[in-house]
């Protein structure tokens, strides 16, 4: 197999609150390769979003190592993160966290501004099915189509790993499954690495790889035969 | 003048007349010890009853003169302070040509002579120039006017016209030499207070309500705020059953603390200020202000404007929140609403990238917040543009009046109109270099109805020392014929050049003269009145006669030629320009210079208040967004470019507007402090513009750099959690 693009080495986290410690991730250690779509399971507090926000280099672990290729991320400072972030990394979130001053096409400008060979905003939206909407401002959209536009914006730049932090979590049925369908294509014809962390256990037949969380650690890893498509998952 | 005292019967009588007070006031040179030039004296005869009538002394210490001992003196507090002169000192005055050694007894102020100017002085030179009270009996015997008075003092009854009573009191006098009755109005002392004051209390009006305003502002920002990022906690509360009308209370309870706590910080650096500037006060006019209690009410209505502004700041964010809907208020407020707008309809969108447009739009969609923010930085550099203005004005006026204008080193005045061999002693004195004859003379204009009294300067047509020049900065020559006066006293009597104007002098024979205006020259300061001195001598049908000597002496012999002029009899004194420049220095030193540091300090908190305000408020609203753009890989910078890109913006249109408003600002002051005695010239700087922007922009970029601290240090993971 080809070399891992994202890599944990027994990766730790501790949080303060107040005076009490939270140990939020436990000697994880985990290989992510490229064009894989990786569905990460487990309750509230078992460590998804930790384990996300380090992949991501919004955090740093505090023990362990996190790769991205050869850069170390547990290593870097604040301006090395931003680079990694504003070059590989695209994300999506489960309130879509979209400029509300910026039209759709104007969010995605956003990001395609400072990237380095991105799609125009235009191609991005067609992706997401969006082109008729483009001109339209975030509370001008419907929940669906917000994260739509905040799909587009994270896969404008082409970056090498979408993290995507429950992202139909705030959506109805049918509106969820259309956002996984973009998921689906954008893994499957930009060929990016994708992680999805849901706590909906039905989405988990989409990934090649399904990922379970407990209390910080992981607490298994399946390989899926067959990936479902999206638009036949039982919800 | 001399009118025997039953004159005083005929002036009682006139209708309008109240109280009167006949007096002896004579003009005396003073030998005071230590002084190397002679001094000027007024020596006034004491009020019957010291305490009360007209024009009431107040007794510093020391001793009032006991009646009918003719060598006791009471000195005018500011003289005897300048002089280090104190009661059981005594000093030597020339009157009526013998000089006459007098005691002092006490030390003591009187409101007739506050602000003392002596003869040819432009600031108060208390050094040279003080009142002296003595008995009348001894004064009158020395001026040979027994049982008569030379001066009056008159209080009108209610309603009583001034006018008539002053046509009155001339007809009455007029057959002994009366010079001439004049309002208070028109009395020096009371008409330069009456302006300080009246500039003070335009000053005090102004910068404190902007200062409130922006406070008000500032305070109705972050409550609203507060109010949005409490929304969830006021829902609870409304659904436990709090009325509306007690949330609003909390938020007003809220603002009032503020106040409260500013409004004590406030009280208590201000006080000592207002202690330290009453204290300014008392030391420059001898004023007998021991009146804390003052302080103290002030102090309280501070306190009051500061609770009433904060109350106006707070009601809008106490009502927002009195009428949130519990239900609503419990759910996360909704993203705020934008549509296409400014950026569309100016075309601007290609022009502009998405970060720009982040910033218009942001900007736009609150239009009130930005022209109030916009107002606040541009009151900021309109307050310093102002004050530095002024001060400017300030010392352009006397840059003028000490080297353009006046260029002698002594103004020599006589005791009385002299020929020519007085010249030629003044020449001939050792030290002297150069001199210049000049006739002086008080006088009565009259253009149709209108009266002003001024100084007719008899001058040399093509004097060096003392010199006409106009507002450009060109030298008159003062033509054979005609005269020409100042612009504000043109402007005074409605006249301009080539009118006729009828010219009384207040001396001699008091003859009256119908007088062309050859021209009207532009000069800042007073009422003036210029001729040549051939000129004015035929207007007064006296011969070829000076009044005085502007001289211009080797500064090595200067103290020989001053201890020279001081034993001349004929000498009545001696004004030195540099002591009067030096003495209008201290003076702009002391007040205007901390008008000038406390309105720095104002503009400086304006601006950095309302930026950092601004600011931070923005921070706290969109936090968020500005945490999903980092997470998106905009750098810090960037990131806090966009925060402060607003605050830029805000600036950056508040920089000029206030440039603007400081000129108009400057141009209303001018005219509100141009009093009748002087103008204040209009002097704006490149310099100063510079400056007070930069000031301003410097106190926007620390409070912007305070801002982006913060946002440097923000925990992204936290931030977009929080979707408050």
């Amino acid at each position: 197999m080809a070399e891992p693009v994202l890599r944990m080495k027994g990766v730790s986290k501790v949080y303060r609150v107040g005076d009490v410690e939270v140990v939020a991730l436990h000697e994880v250690s985990l290989d992510l390769h490229a064009g894989e779509f990786i569905v990460l399971l487990g309750p509230s507090g078992s460590g998804k979003s930790t384990l996300l926000n380090l992949l991501g280099g919004l955090d740093v672990p505090t023990s362990g190592e996190v790769d991205y290729l050869d850069h170390s991320l547990s290593a870097g400072g604040d301006p090395e993160l931003t680079r990694f972030r504003r070059e590989h990394v695209g994300f999506v979130f489960q309130f879509y966290n979209l400029i509300p001053s910026l039209t759709a096409e104007e969010n995605v400008a956003l990001v395609t501004d400072i990237a380095r060979s991105p799609l125009s905003p235009r191609e991005a939206l067609a992706l997401v099915g969006l082109t008729e909407r483009a001109g339209h401002f975030p509370a001008q959209l419907s929940g669906g189509e917000q994260q739509r536009v905040a799909i587009a914006r994270a896969v404008a730049k082409r970056p090498e790993v979408l993290l995507c932090d429950e992202p139909t979590g705030a959506l109805d049925v049918v509106t969820g499954r259309l956002v996984l369908e973009v998921l689906e294509r954008v893994n499957r014809e930009l060929g990016t690495l994708t992680a999805v962390i849901t706590h909906n256990a039905s989405i988990a037949g989409m990934g090649d790889r399904v990922i379970r969380m407990s209390s910080g650690r992981i607490v298994d890893i399946a390989t899926n035969a067959k990936r479902v498509a999206a638009s036949e998952l039982a919800w | 003048m001399r009118a025997p005292e039953p004159v005083a019967r005929s002036l009682e009588a006139i209708p309008g007349i109240a109280a009167l007070e006949t007096r002896v006031a004579v003009r005396v040179n003073l030998d005071v010890p230590g002084l190397a030039e002679p001094a000027r004296g007024l020596i006034v005869s004491m009020p019957r009853e010291a305490a009360g009538g007209l024009n009431a002394l107040h007794l510093v210490r020391g001793r009032l003169p006991v009646a009918g001992v003719g060598d006791e003196a009471l000195a005018s507090e500011a003289f005897a302070k300048a002089n280090a002169l104190e009661p059981g000192d005594a000093i030597r005055a020339v009157m009526n040509g013998r000089y006459q050694r007098l005691r002092i007894v006490g030390i003591g102020i009187s409101p007739e002579y506050i602000y003392a100017l002596g003869p040819g002085q432009l600031v108060p030179d208390n050094r040279r120039f003080g009142i002296l009270w003595m008995d009348r009996k001894a004064l009158a015997a020395a001026y040979d006017l027994d049982g008569a008075f030379n001066d009056v003092a008159v209080r009108l009854a209610p309603g009583a016209s001034m006018a008539t009573v002053l046509g009155e009191m001339d007809r009455v006098l007029a057959p002994y030499g009366g010079a001439g009755a004049y309002d208070r109005e028109d009395q020096l002392s009371h008409r330069f207070l009456s302006d300080e004051i009246a500039q003070n209390r335009t000053m005090a009006r102004i910068t404190p309500s902007i200062f409130l305003a922006v406070g008000a502002f500032l305070l109705y920002t972050v409550l609203t705020r507060l109010v949005q990022m409490q929304r969830s906690q006021v829902g609870l509360l409304k659904a436990f059953g709090y009325s509306g009308a007690r949330i609003a209370l909390h938020y007003l309870q809220l603002a009032l603390v503020i106040a409260l706590v500013g409004a004590v910080l406030g009280v208590g650096t201000g006080l000592p200020f207002a202690g330290h500037m009453l204290e300014l006060y008392a030391e420059y006019y001898f004023f007998p202000m021991r009146d804390h209690g003052a302080i103290l009410a002030v102090g309280a209505i501070g306190v009051g404007l500061a609770v009433v502004s904060a109350g106006l700041g707070a009601v809008p964010a106490a009502l927002r929140a009195a009428r949130l809907p519990p239900a609503e208020s419990m759910r996360p407020e909704p993203p705020p609403r934008f549509h296409s707008g400014i950026v569309e309809r100016w075309g601007l969108r290609r022009a502009l990238s998405p970060a720009m447009r982040m910033l218009v739009r942001n900007l736009a969609r609150r239009p009130l917040r930005f022209a109030a923010s916009v107002t606040g930085i541009a009151v900021a550099v309109a307050l310093l543009v102002m004050m530095t203005a002024m001060m400017d004005g300030i010392r352009h006026l006397m840059q003028w009046q000490f080297t353009v204008v006046q260029r002698e080193d002594i103004q020599a005045l006589l005791v009385e109109p002299r020929g020519n061999p007085a010249f030629h002693a003044f020449q001939a004195l050792g030290g002297v270099v150069q001199a210049e004859p000049f006739r002086l003379v008080a006088v009565k204009l009259r253009a149709g109805h209108r009266t002003k009294r001024g100084v007719l300067y008899g001058l040399e047509p093509d004097g060096q020392m003392r010199r006409v020049v106009d507002g450009d900065g060109k030298p008159w020559t003062l033509p054979p014929e005609g005269l020409v006066l100042t612009a504000i006293f043109a402007d005074a009597l409605g006249v301009r050049a080539g009118d006729l104007l009828e010219v009384e002098a207040m001396e001699g024979a008091r003859p009256r003269k119908s007088v062309p205006i050859a021209g009207i020259v532009d000069e800042p300061i007073g009422y003036a009145a210029y001729v040549s001195r051939a000129y004015a001598n035929r207007l007064l049908g006296e011969g070829d006669v000076l009044t005085g000597a502007y001289l211009r002496i080797d500064d090595n012999a200067r103290e020989p030629l001053m201890a020279r002029l001081k034993t001349l009899p004929q000498v009545a004194g001696a004004n030195l320009r540099e002591a009067a420049r030096l003495q209008f220095d201290a003076m702009i030193e002391r007040s205007v210079g901390i008008m000038i540091a406390v309105n720095l300090l104002f503009a400086w908190i304006i601006a950095f208040g309302l930026v950092y305000n601004g600011a931070r408020i923005a921070l706290s609203e969109r936090g968020y967004e500005l945490a999903t753009l980092r997470v998106l890989g905009f750098t810090q910078r960037e990131a806090a470019s966009l925060l402060l890109g607003e605050q830029g913006v805000i600036t950056a249109v508040g920089l000029p507007f206030g440039m603007a408003l400081g000129i108009g600002f400057t141009l209303y002051f001018v005219w509100m402090l141009s009093t009748q005695m002087w103008r204040m010239p209009y002097v704006m700087t490149g310099a100063n513009l510079v400056g007070a922007m930069g000031a301003v922009a410097a106190a926007a970029a620390a409070s912007g750099a305070a801002v982006a601290w913060r946002l440097r240090h923000m925990d992204l993971v936290e931030a977009l959690k929080a979707r408050e």
